[in-house]
């Protein structure tokens, strides 16, 4: 006799970061009664409530908040919708059939799902990914990590850092660190631009005069039980680093601020096709993925820049399992969306039909007034101009249904100058 | 004086302690020493974690005659010590005809020494085995398998310490002097006093040697450099993919090793190192290991490394010697036995050698076979391992069991909790790591770390400053919140 505990459920909602959150207050107000968001933390929230610093809802609600205070938000309103929430539970897998198998301290739950919305967000890259020569000592941290135990367990990783890639949660480290009295002696990039949103480079770097070297790496980590020094190189144009040019910091700790992976190990086990490119599955304006009933937002979709568009997108994804659960006509997939020249990727990669429609673009490198086309085939049917564009912003861009009821194929890139 | 011990070991790396377990048979006083917080901390830990055949070493070394006789008695001891193993095979594949004469000396060495079932097969026959593979013709092993070291390495500790052995970690040797008729061991936590001593200190082996003045052993450091796939990679290959060994001293060559997890490790490199305590990873062997792999297996998807790491072999053959020496197992001295050299088959051979020391101790002195001796092991059942009903039962019995701490690697609160309260180590994260996997995962501790960190504090009450990675020496925190400024303040 099995133990394991079965239930049918209209939707399930896997994660409750902003993404988690925002799909299922969205699904339960367009008509879902059955269902549940399953968390694998013991609090709701996601990431969010360790970004103790502001900035969160500018775009969205026109206001000034940190982390937590933006998560609170929306736990207060799933909390007044009556939304059940499974805490310290852990998704161990999801088969194509939309089963879906919980580990929690209340037992192994296994929900027979209408509807799946995948809101697990994302990984940080380590140094084993990189590959970073050397030794294998205590002091070396992912800036996420080192976030989470600085704010949420309150205990310093070190007091003299050297941060490596300038993406957002490197750069809020930097100066959290530096207020925190630790000496943050460089954040080093590879590339020659910047990883981070411009504002965390001018109110985390510059405003606390760290030191910013892009064409830079760390080339090696030394020390054999604590970090005691890393060495640094600057890179050439096809990032190798330059022989000769080396340079040592003496430093307790190396702080890793390169990249961001979609969490996809459960979408993968149910079959859902994934991009090579964002990391996170293929799928069409109504956040479908290649698996039907199977939804998905946020950074396990796409890592993006800010919390606000991720709530945004998942407010789609719950509203489009709604529609899914409740048995709205559907159509079958008409056009293809490319990322052409100079343009990392779009999304949605697919469109079902003519409506109004939110692309989400991210270019290839920053530039300074730029134009994006969109091509149906050759034709060039809108183009926009951007007075500057740069990897880490996400640009939204509405296309009218006027604009998309007649093409057949769309590709988006940036035009010549 | 009174707590003598008949026998000491020096060294808790698979070999000592697969002695330690095999002495804890007889009703003698035995010792264990690491110099390390953990047992499993050297050699023993970085390697391929393979189950040899006993193809590459002289009929008559006691390479092969250990290596032999270890790969037999291990099923049994695996099972008895709860360690998970596979016998997933070998094929050891040649792209020329000049290579295809190497497998047939392979063979011939191997079937000299008594392995019985090598075949050498097509590459048609390898390609239906293995689709990925392109090769000539291939030597097959169907005996070769695979298993974690540590694992192995921690169960024959515990058992011992179960079955009476005294185990000293954080415990390193800095004198030995004879002494009214028995040995006076001076380490730097106390002295220990033995009519025996079994030198199984590995890399160090030459050191403790120099300590009774035998001091003409010299050994080589060669470190291999190892990357670690993804589970998504395990099943690229089902066996483990070898080239024609590189005429270079007792060196393998950079092969492919499914893991039992479902990882894919790539190595190890070969390079000779002046200092022993060398652990690096480097660029160039990195890259090596990347073309190596890419030419066994084109496929090899380099973007799911997960890690790089690397161990040194503790070699008694010097660079330029183009055959491999054997291991150095004696009595050097009276009462004091030497193992020089315990590289590549030492994991295999161990429960061999354990048997083969207790040989030598028994003509020193009489052994006399415990009635109420326990071979039997158990550890925490992994929950990732199990059933879903199985797992179902687990979390009805114990509500840690459904609190899944790493997300990677699918490992309970329960699990984490058994390795914090194991008998041996300190309460380091690399305890935790190699009895559990949490933390060896893709997010490398991403997510388990603040959870274990939070256990640490606040159900055992270590406050931050004290946790440790992996030693004494490898804090993980400088303090907590507002220590730095405070420290500012006042000065």
């Amino acid at each position: 006799m099995s133990e394991i505990k079965s239930r049918d459920a209209d939707l399930v909602v896997i994660g409750a970061g902003p993404a988690g959150l925002a799909a299922a207050i969205s699904a339960k107000k367009n008509g879902v009664q059955d269902l549940f968001v399953i968390e694998r933390n013991d609090w709701l929230g996601g990431i969010l409530p360790q970004c103790i610093h502001d900035g969160f809802g500018i775009e969205l609600l026109q206001e000034q908040l940190t982390g937590p205070e933006y998560a609170q938000r929306y736990i207060d309103e799933l909390r007044k919708l009556e939304i059940s929430c499974m805490l310290s539970s852990m998704v161990l897998e999801i088969t194509p059939e939309k089963k879906v198998f919980v580990a929690s301290p209340a037992g192994l739950f296994c929900f027979n799902a209408k509807a799946i919305i995948l809101a697990m967000g994302c990984r940080e890259r380590t140094r084993g990914q990189i590959c970073i020569p050397g030794t294998r000592p205590a002091g070396v941290y992912t800036a996420g990590v080192t976030q989470n135990l600085i704010n949420l367990k309150n205990v310093i990783v070190g007091k003299d850092v050297v941060i490596l890639g300038s993406g957002d949660i490197g750069l809020i480290m930097a100066r959290r660190l530096t207020l925190e009295g630790a000496k943050v002696h460089a954040v080093v990039e590879i590339l020659p631009h910047t990883n981070g949103l411009p504002r965390n480079i001018q109110q985390c770097l510059i405003d606390y005069d760290i030191p910013l070297l892009l064409s830079h790496t760390v080339i090696e980590i030394h020390g054999q039980n604590r970090v005691d020094s890393v060495t640094i190189s600057p890179v050439d144009e096809n990032l190798k680093p330059i022989k000769g040019k080396e340079q040592r910091i003496t430093c307790d700790t190396l702080l890793l601020s390169v990249g961001l992976i979609p969490e996809n190990d459960l979408s993968k086990k149910c079959g859902v096709k994934l991009s090579s490119v964002t990391g996170g599955a293929v799928v069409n304006e109504t956040l479908e993925t290649s698996v039907p009933g199977v939804f998905a937002c946020g950074n396990a979709l796409h890592v993006h820049d800010v919390v606000d568009f991720v709530t945004l997108e998942a407010e789609r994804a719950g509203k489009s399992a709604a529609e899914y659960i409740l048995g709205k006509p559907r159509k079958m997939e008409r056009i293809r969306v490319e990322a052409g020249n100079g343009i990392r990727y779009v999304l949605p990669q697919r469109i079902l039909r003519c409506t109004d429609l939110e692309l989400s673009i991210r270019v290839a490198c920053p530039g300074e007034n730029v134009t994006i086309g969109f091509f149906d085939g050759k034709k060039l049917v809108k183009k926009k101009k951007f007075r500057k564009v740069h990897p880490a912003r996400m640009i939204k861009i509405m296309l009218g249904k006027s604009e998309t009821v007649a093409i057949k194929a769309l590709k988006v890139e940036v035009l010549g100058k | 004086m009174n707590d003598k011990s008949d026998v000491l070991v020096i060294g808790a790396g698979v070999i000592g302690c697969a002695i330690a377990r095999e002495l804890s048979k007889f009703k003698i006083k035995t010792t264990l020493l690491e110099k390390e917080t953990d047992v499993c901390s050297g050699v023993s830990k970085g390697n391929s974690g393979v189950l040899h055949t006993g193809l590459y070493y002289p009929k008559g070394s006691l390479k092969a005659k250990l290596c032999v006789e270890g790969r037999l008695m291990f099923p049994e001891l695996a099972k008895q010590l709860d360690v998970p193993y596979k016998i997933c095979g070998k094929h050891i594949i040649a792209r020329t005809e000049e290579e295809r004469k190497d497998l047939e000396d392979l063979k011939a060495t191997g079937e000299g020494n008594g392995v019985k079932g090598l075949t050498i097969i097509s590459g048609e026959e390898l390609k239906s085995r293995e689709p990925r593979l392109d090769a000539l013709y291939a030597l097959h092993s169907h005996v070769a398998g695979i298993f974690p070291p540590y694992l192995f390495t921690i169960a024959l500790a515990e058992n011992a310490l179960n079955n009476g052995v005294k185990v000293y970690v954080n415990t390193k040797v800095s004198a030995i002097k004879q002494e009214n008729g028995c040995y006076k061991v001076t380490t730097n936590q106390r002295v220990f006093y033995t009519d025996i001593v079994v030198n199984s200190a590995g890399l160090y082996a030459d050191r403790i040697s120099a300590m009774v003045g035998l001091d003409d052993y010299k050994l080589y450091p060669c470190r291999g450099e190892y990357l670690l796939l993804d589970k998504t990679c395990g099943d690229l290959i089902s066996s483990m993919v070898y080239p024609v060994p590189p005429k270079v001293a007792g060196v393998l060559g950079v092969h492919l090793t499914p893991t039992i997890d479902g990882n894919l490790m790539i190595g190890p490199s070969a390079e000779f190192i002046d200092s022993r305590e060398d652990t690096r990873t480097t660029k160039e062997k990195v890259q090596q290991l990347i073309d190596g792999a890419n030419d066994l297996l084109p496929s090899i998807p380099l973007n799911q490394i997960i890690y790089a790491f690397s161990a040194v072999r503790s070699k008694i053959t010097p660079p330029e010697e183009k055959t491999s020496r054997d291991f150095i197992i004696r009595e050097d001295f009276e009462n004091f036995i030497n193992m020089i050299g315990m590289e590549s088959p030492g994991l295999t051979a161990s429960p061999a050698i354990a048997k083969h020391i207790v040989q030598i101790i028994k003509r020193k002195k009489d052994l006399e076979e415990k009635t109420d001796f326990d071979p039997i092991q158990k550890r925490t059942k992994p929950f990732s391992k199990t059933s879903r009903a199985e797992q179902a039962s687990l979390i009805k019995a114990d509500p840690a069991y459904g609190e899944i701490l790493c997300r990677c690697e699918h490992v309970s609160k329960r699990e984490v909790l058994d390795a914090l309260n194991n008998p041996i180590s300190g309460k380091t994260i690399s305890a935790v790591k190699y009895r559990t996997r949490a933390g060896m995962g893709r997010c490398h501790g991403g997510f388990c770390l603040p959870k274990i960190v939070e256990i640490l504090e606040e159900e055992y009450g270590i406050p931050s400053k004290e946790i440790k990675l992996k030693n004494l020496d490898s804090p993980l925190f400088i303090g907590r919140t507002k220590d730095l400024r405070e420290s500012e303040k006042s000065e």
